[in-house]
């Protein structure tokens, strides 16, 4: 068996004739933040989605922890530790912040086949919740209803909710996406510790984010991996300037 | 693309005023009814007690269905169903000389829970429209089964031989027995229900309305939550018509048709979605509605349909919302 | 004998299947391009066939009845989409349930109060009352041919509209797609309107049409409606080419069913039983057909929507 926590095998998917994910093949290996770059229309959502199980490939395997999930919903491979955030926020809008959070928790603790005895008020999962409030800076916003947040609060709340549902591979759709130059320095700062702690798929436009934290990079185009390496590597690489970054730069 | 239910028109959370408005308010409605015998007891009793043991019937179903449209965003168009098989339930077991309640309630909920099993693990397959279709059909199924029961009154219904017994006593044949035992039943619906919507569970079923996807990314497959929902809901209108048979003291295939699922919907939109006690504002309103009205003209109809449309379009939130306030 | 008898109930089915067709078809398209549930497509369908008893007894003769009553129903049904449904279009669909249920609950009582609760009847045209023999020993009537031909003919007529012609292209891109459509510069306050006109036209025609045969009588789109809705949703919703193959299809079943169930069932059950048990499936076969259908195609048959 391989040490890869994720492998995923010869991933194909097609959109009628289009093909958005074309035999893609990567592994993430434990402690390591792994990016996944691309320019618009690359299909890198598309492939986010079948590893989150959002979306199924039609064909291909993806291995988590040596077992074969291409099948599981995305429920099962949450409850199994791989856990995802969402490129356009997606919170629980009229739940307070806190209770966002403690919904995860409570994905993780227990049965939620349980009909009596308030769950707003167990203590054990609003103590994990607002613990990771806390530590993104939101505590005093735990009881705010999450839609009126501001979106940097929004995007931090996102990656708190997947942190609550005690994630072994974090799969990290844009996080920083539509966020103002503050909001989303402070969020760099949250995945620098992060990276230390568990292992990360990113997807990212921002390029010096993505540089600056990654441990590897694998650039996608027309649904392809072109290119898989260091930063150093990728920002070398003649292939990937002239299909990606010298547009980019240009 | 419409949401299926609008969040908005929905209470947000509670915010203290309110929390305190939507505590104290339920409190006044079941106090209101414990002593409406009490204040009858000079009057003429059977009249008013018949019609305030129908509402709280009514309330109960609409109350049930508050659990699937107000938490749940599953807008079931076939919930008469379940009453109309708590109903038959007892009368055809009735009709066969079994008058013993808890007899006739086990099997009422037996039926109503292998239906609600049935259906809505087919049902929640579909999204959308399609969910609200489905239930509408397996509803037009139950109907048109209840017309073919030649043996037991076919179109024209069966009337009821003798109210339930219990322990072999015949309390229930006591017009104001019966008003305790509906009372008792609704009291008890209301607060299980309360519990349910503030547990584990509840909030699961919470989330789901909110955001499913989200709800499945982190861990909850939103499936099981509705079908348990489902079934939750569906034996407890089961119950409310176990206590329609016995307050009719007949059943008919008209509790099972389409527009007695709509009138289910109606009373809780009037009332004021997803507060539970709504629901028995709105069977109220509606049965008090239709009373007043029908005394004044045959064609009542042509002034409640109206009262429906106008009810949708400018009364947001429903009668709860107009005592509580809305954000 | 029996295959007279099953010709005749084919022939039955196929005519209950295109009149269900005629009002499924502006169901589907307004729920498909709208996004629109109407419940009170059905009363359309009464209205049509009230309009058409109450102008034939004015003017004595079923055809100028049927050409002012076609008019009356556009008409009707314009009106009821400027006063109210206008006012659903972005309500979720709870909203649009209750107040098109407000609707029906209205119409049924003021076609009562206007026309009164007995049923009307409408006399079949002279010429068109006979019956002719289509094979041997085989009476069908005339009138039921002609509902046959006539909605054939529609579902022709509109499936060279939709996909022929530019209109015809704009809904079916509205069914799948409404906000490219309205992002293109098309009207596209006016193509709704369009289309729930003809659709309200089609369904008041069906009744038109139906009544002859049919006593007309309130609540008589009820049951019609909800069979249209099984229509459409087994079909998918917003395509035509769905409810043309559905309506047939539950027409078909529903007709045949209630009148082989009993027959089949005596090879299993004793006679009486058998028809007992028979006459109770037989109208839960096409409920049966549409929670099946739905279990293997959650969307129904032919998706609008991609």
């Amino acid at each position: 068996m391989s040490t890869a926590l994720l492998q995923l095998q010869n991933l194909t998917k097609n959109y009628g004739a289009l093909r958005v994910t074309d035999d893609v093949s990567f592994t993430v290996e434990p402690g390591e933040l792994h990016a996944i770059i691309g320019p618009n229309g690359a299909g890198k959502t598309t492939l986010i989605h079948q590893i989150s199980g959002h979306a199924r490939p039609d064909s291909g395997q993806i291995l988590f922890d040596d077992h074969d999930i291409t099948d599981l919903s995305m429920a099962a491979r949450a409850q199994r530790g791989l856990v995802r955030s969402f490129q356009i926020t997606s919170i629980l809008p009229r739940f307070s912040a806190l209770e966002n959070v403690a919904l995860a928790a409570q994905a993780r603790a227990g049965s939620s086949f349980r009909f009596l005895g308030n769950a707003a008020e167990e203590p054990e999962l609003n103590d994990i919740a607002m613990g990771l409030l806390t530590r993104f800076g939101l505590g005093a916003r735990a009881h705010i209803p999450a839609g009126q947040m501001s979106h940097g609060e929004k995007r931090q709340l996102e990656i708190a909710i997947a942190l609550a549902a005690k994630p072994k591979l974090l799969l990290l759709d844009e996080p920083l996406a539509g966020t103002s130059r503050d909001e989303s320095q402070r969020l760099i700062n949250i995945l620098q510790e992060l990276r230390k702690e568990l292992p990360i798929i990113l997807i990212e436009h921002d390029m010096d984010a993505v540089f600056a934290l990654a441990d590897r990079v694998s650039v996608l185009v027309y649904g392809r991996i072109i290119a898989c390496g260091s930063p150093q590597n990728i920002r070398d690489n003649a292939e990937v300037r002239a299909a990606y970054l010298g547009e980019e730069a240009a | 693309m419409n949401n299926l239910v609008d969040l908005d028109a929905a209470p947000a959370l509670a915010t203290p005023t309110r929390a305190r408005r939507t505590r104290i308010l339920p409190v006044i409605i079941f106090a209101a009814f414990a002593l409406v015998p009490l204040a009858l007891l000079l009057g003429p009793q059977s009249y008013v007690l018949a019609v305030v043991t129908r509402i709280m019937i009514l309330a109960l179903g609409a109350m049930s269905l508050d659990l699937l449209i107000g938490y749940g965003a599953m807008i079931s168009f076939g919930h008469a169903a379940f009453v109309g098989l708590g109903a038959y339930s007892v009368a055809i077991l009735a009709s066969h000389g079994i008058t013993d309640g808890f007899v006739q309630l086990a099997v009422a909920l037996a039926t109503s829970l292998i239906f609600a099993l049935f259906t809505g693990a087919i049902s929640l397959r579909t999204k959308g429209v399609y969910f609200i279709m489905i239930t509408l059909a397996f509803g037009q199924m139950l109907f048109f089964l209840t017309t073919s029961l030649a043996a037991y009154g076919g179109d024209d219904g069966l009337t009821l031989a003798a109210r339930s017994t219990f322990f072999s006593l015949k309390f229930m044949k006591n017009d104001l027995a019966m008003y305790y035992v509906t009372f008792g039943t609704l009291l008890g619906a209301y607060l299980l229900l309360r519990a349910i919507v503030a547990s584990r569970f509840g909030r699961v079923l919470r989330g789901i309305r909110e955001n499913p996807v989200r709800m499945e990314a982190i861990g909850f497959a939103p499936y099981r939550y509705q079908l348990t929902a489902y079934v939750i809901a569906g034996l407890i209108a089961g119950g409310s018509g176990f206590l329609l048979a016995n307050q009719t003291e007949f059943v008919s295939p008209a509790y099972t048709a389409w527009q007695r699922s709509g009138e289910l919907i109606f009373v809780l939109v009037l009332g004021g979605l997803g507060s539970l006690h709504g629901a028995i504002l709105g069977a109220a309103a509606f049965t008090l509605l239709a009373d007043i009205l029908s005394h004044y003209t045959e064609n009542w109809a042509m002034i409640f349909g109206p009262i429906l449309i106008l009810v949708v379009l400018f009364v947001r939130g429903g009668i709860n919302g107009l005592f509580g306030g809305k954000p | 004998m029996t295959l007279t008898l099953a010709l005749v109930q084919i022939l039955n089915g196929l005519q209950f299947g295109l009149i269900l067709f005629l009002i499924a078809a502006g169901l589907t398209l307004v729920f498909g391009v709208m996004d629109f549930i109407n419940l009170a497509h059905g009363v359309q369908y009464m209205v049509g066939a009230y309009f058409v008893a109450a102008f034939t007894a004015m003017t004595g003769g079923f055809f100028t009845g049927l050409a002012l009553a076609l008019p009356a129903a556009l008409i009707f049904g314009l009106l009821l989409e400027l006063l109210i449904f206008r006012h659903l279009y972005d309500r979720d669909h709870l909203d649009q349930v209750l107040a098109t249920f407000g609707v029906i609950i209205f119409l049924n009582q003021a076609v009562k109060f206007v026309w009164g609760a007995a049923p009307l009847n409408v006399p079949i045209p002279d010429a068109l009352s006979g019956a002719i023999e289509i094979t041997d020993g085989l009476l069908y009537p005339v009138w039921r041919l002609i509902i046959i031909a006539v909605g054939l003919l529609v579902g022709l007529a509109l499936y060279l509209v939709v996909n022929k012609t530019k209109l015809g292209m704009l809904v079916r891109a509205g069914a799948s797609n409404a906000p490219i459509v309205s992002a293109l510069g098309v009207n596209i306050r006016l193509l709704f309107t369009i289309v729930f006109g003809v659709g309200a036209m089609l369904a008041g025609f069906a009744g038109a049409m139906i009544a002859p045969i049919l006593s007309v009588e309130p609540g008589m789109g009820d049951n019609v409606l909800i069979l249209a809705f099984v229509v459409i949703v087994i079909g998918g919703i917003g395509s035509i080419r769905g409810a043309f193959i559905a309506a047939l299809l539950i027409g078909l079943v529903d007709t045949l069913g209630r009148f082989f169930a009993p027959t089949l069932l005596r090879a299993l059950l004793d006679p009486s039983a058998a028809s007992q048990t028979g006459r109770a499936i037989a109208p839960m076969l096409i409920y049966i057909l549409m929670a099946a259908v739905l279990f293997f195609r959650p969307s129904g048959l032919f998706p609008a929507k991609k």
